[in-house]
């Protein structure tokens, strides 16, 4: 599906990702995680060509993410980012029918059938009720609803996910990654997904890449990701990793400097 | 579910249109010279057919070469004004960009000095063309400084139009400060906004820049919905986000810059039109851009019909006018916004 061929991206003089390399097959549920400037966000960026790498490639389907119209892009690849900016508030449903943009040409208004794909997203992610709101009067998780449901919209193959849990509390992350995980396994929907939170993507992802300064320190399943050597390695503290008593996948404890 | 739809655009705008002639014609038939309204408007129908029974020779003169031109003239400018600001506020994300953030009146006011002070005021065609290659020149230098790497960077731009024009209100100081009395009445009302210049042939210069590029911006309009949340969420969606900037710059620059050359700086109007629309129609651009451009000519018109008539015979530069009703107009939108939205 993606194949990212030993790309690396700087911004000025600065290597922000060097040399990296990996594939994302259909249908997986990928997480990118690593410190604080890792480059997490700037992979993604690349992605969906936000940002193009000054060296090595981006494959989508075995064609230059460089070669494909913005438009295409977006009907294939959707995006849920960090908070946007709210300046002229537009209402639920407004934002969810933006994600139609893609398939519109200039001046061209939705369709009926536009506004049943919307409505159906909508239904998904269980914002339906409140679809006349105006966005700046939702509270952060229903937001990030609104968000998810606009990417549905997009009809994309793949979903990438930038710290989609940042700010929200944990019964709606948990909502949240139930409804991205559904839409995984259900839809088929690809996905990559950023996270600082190392139990949430050792729970759900499939694969994990671990970034360190741009380069990538390790990848594969969260067991093999998520060790103690790994994690302390990369992120400079202390850490303790078990295994979820339920899930029986790796979990990660924070630990006071030599406290112990 | 409601949404926008092309007959609910076609609806409000020709509402609006409506609206627009009924106010070009109470203004045709206002003035310091009383002439009958039923008159008047014989006199106009009679032109349009191309008949010269109604009136006498100097109310026909009055009529169709002063005040009509003046009030479409009027119109012009208000359409784009209003839309030129609504662009801005969208492509810089700020709501309190105008017409004038970038510099370009700065610009045309600096071209229009000179021409006064030079002596070609008293042409009517020096002074716009002064005033519009002042205009054209601060485009193109804010355009320079305002870019990085081959993009626009709304912030920089907004930076580099706010320097540039501090720095051409500089000159505009010196030369104000250096003009007789004469001149200084004359520059005094351009700075202010004046339509007493009009003429028919005003018109035809500046309504192709102001129709083409308010066309440009309304293709654009939906792309430019989705800029209003940033940059990043537009690539998003698919939008070419370098194209939309530059279009939208450069539409929006040239029609404040032609709307500025034929009646000097028109406050509020590009500030205020745009908000209120939005306040009443929400912000989508699809419905924004032609709403504002109907409603921001009825404002003009109808401002520059209370400055010419309300103290006839003398005349108030429009731009006291906008302001005077445009600001309390817009408080009262503000208070009542919760009202407004639930039309």
């Amino acid at each position: 599906m993606i194949e990212v061929n030993s790309i690396s991206f700087r911004y000025h003089n600065d290597w922000v990702l060097q040399d990296i390399s990996f594939r994302v097959e259909k249908g997986e549920f990928v997480g990118v995680i690593g410190p604080n400037g890792s480059g997490k966000t700037t992979l993604l960026k690349t992605l969906y060509r936000l940002l193009t790498p000054q060296k090595g490639e981006i494959l989508l389907e075995l064609v230059p993410v460089k070669k494909i119209d913005r438009a295409d892009i977006a009907k294939r690849i959707a995006v849920v980012a960090q908070e946007t900016q709210l300046l002229f508030p537009f209402s639920v449903l407004e934002t969810v029918l933006m994600g139609r943009s893609p398939y519109l040409g200039h001046l061209t208004f939705e369709s009926k059938e536009d506004l049943e794909i919307s409505k159906k997203a909508m239904e998904w992610t269980k914002i339906l009720p409140f679809y006349e709101r105006p966005m700046d009067e939702l509270s952060g998780g229903e937001r990030k609803r609104v968000f998810i449901a606009r990417a549905l919209a997009q009809q994309p193959e793949v979903m990438l996910l930038d710290e989609p849990t940042a700010n929200l509390d944990i019964h709606h992350q948990i909502d949240f990654l139930d409804l991205i995980l559904t839409l995984n396994r259900e839809r088929g929907l690809t996905i990559v997904m950023a996270s600082h939170d190392m139990n949430i993507a050792s729970e759900f992802c499939d694969r994990l890449i671990l970034l360190q300064r741009g380069r990538i320190y390790k990848m594969g399943s969260p067991g093999e990701v998520i060790t103690k050597e790994n994690i302390e390695k990369v992120y400079g503290c202390e850490v303790w990793v078990d295994q979820n008593p339920i899930s029986g996948m790796p979990r990660i404890s924070l630990l006071k400097k030599g406290g112990h | 579910m409601k949404t926008i739809t092309l007959r609910k655009v076609l609806t409000i705008s020709l509402l609006l249109s409506l609206l627009l002639i009924v106010i070009i014609l109470l203004s045709v038939t206002m003035g310091s010279v009383k002439i009958p309204p039923l008159r008047s408007i014989r006199i106009l129908l009679q032109s349009v057919l191309g008949l010269t029974g109604a009136g006498n020779e100097t109310e026909r003169t009055i009529i169709l070469s002063l005040r009509l031109p003046r009030a479409i003239l009027a119109g012009f400018v208000g359409a784009g004004l209003s839309v030129s600001g609504a662009t801005f506020q969208a492509l810089l994300r700020n709501p309190l960009a105008d017409p004038y953030i970038l510099g370009v009146s700065s610009g045309a006011a600096v071209g229009a000095i000179l021409a006064i002070l030079l002596g070609l005021g008293t042409f009517s065609f020096g002074l716009p063309l002064a005033s519009f290659v002042g205009a054209f020149l601060t485009i193109l230098v804010v355009f320079y400084f305002g870019r990085q790497d081959g993009k626009i960077h709304p912030n920089t731009l907004l930076l580099a139009g706010v320097i540039i024009g501090s720095f051409l209100s500089a000159l505009i100081m010196f030369f104000l400060s250096v003009s007789q009395r004469e001149e200084l009445h004359t520059i005094i009302f351009w700075l202010m906004g004046d339509f007493s210049f009009s003429n028919a042939r005003a018109i035809l210069i500046i309504s192709p820049y102001i129709l083409s590029g308010v066309f440009l911006l309304y293709l654009r309009s939906r792309q430019l919905n989705l800029i209003l949340s940033g940059e990043e969420n537009a690539v998003q969606l698919g939008v070419d986000v370098e194209k939309l900037k530059l279009i939208s710059y450069l539409s929006a620059s040239l029609i404040t810059a032609a709307s500025v050359s034929v009646c000097g700086l028109i406050g509020f109007v590009g500030l205020i039109i745009p908000h209120s629309v939005r306040l009443i129609f929400g912000p989508d651009h699809r419905l924004l851009i032609p709403s504002a451009a109907l409603l921001g000519a009825s404002f003009l018109v109808a401002s520059d019909t209370f400055a010419r008539t309300l103290l006839a015979p003398v005349e108030l530069p429009v731009g006291v006018v906008t302001a005077a009703f445009g600001g309390p107009f817009f408080i009262y939108l503000l208070r009542t916004r919760k009202a407004v939205k639930t039309l």
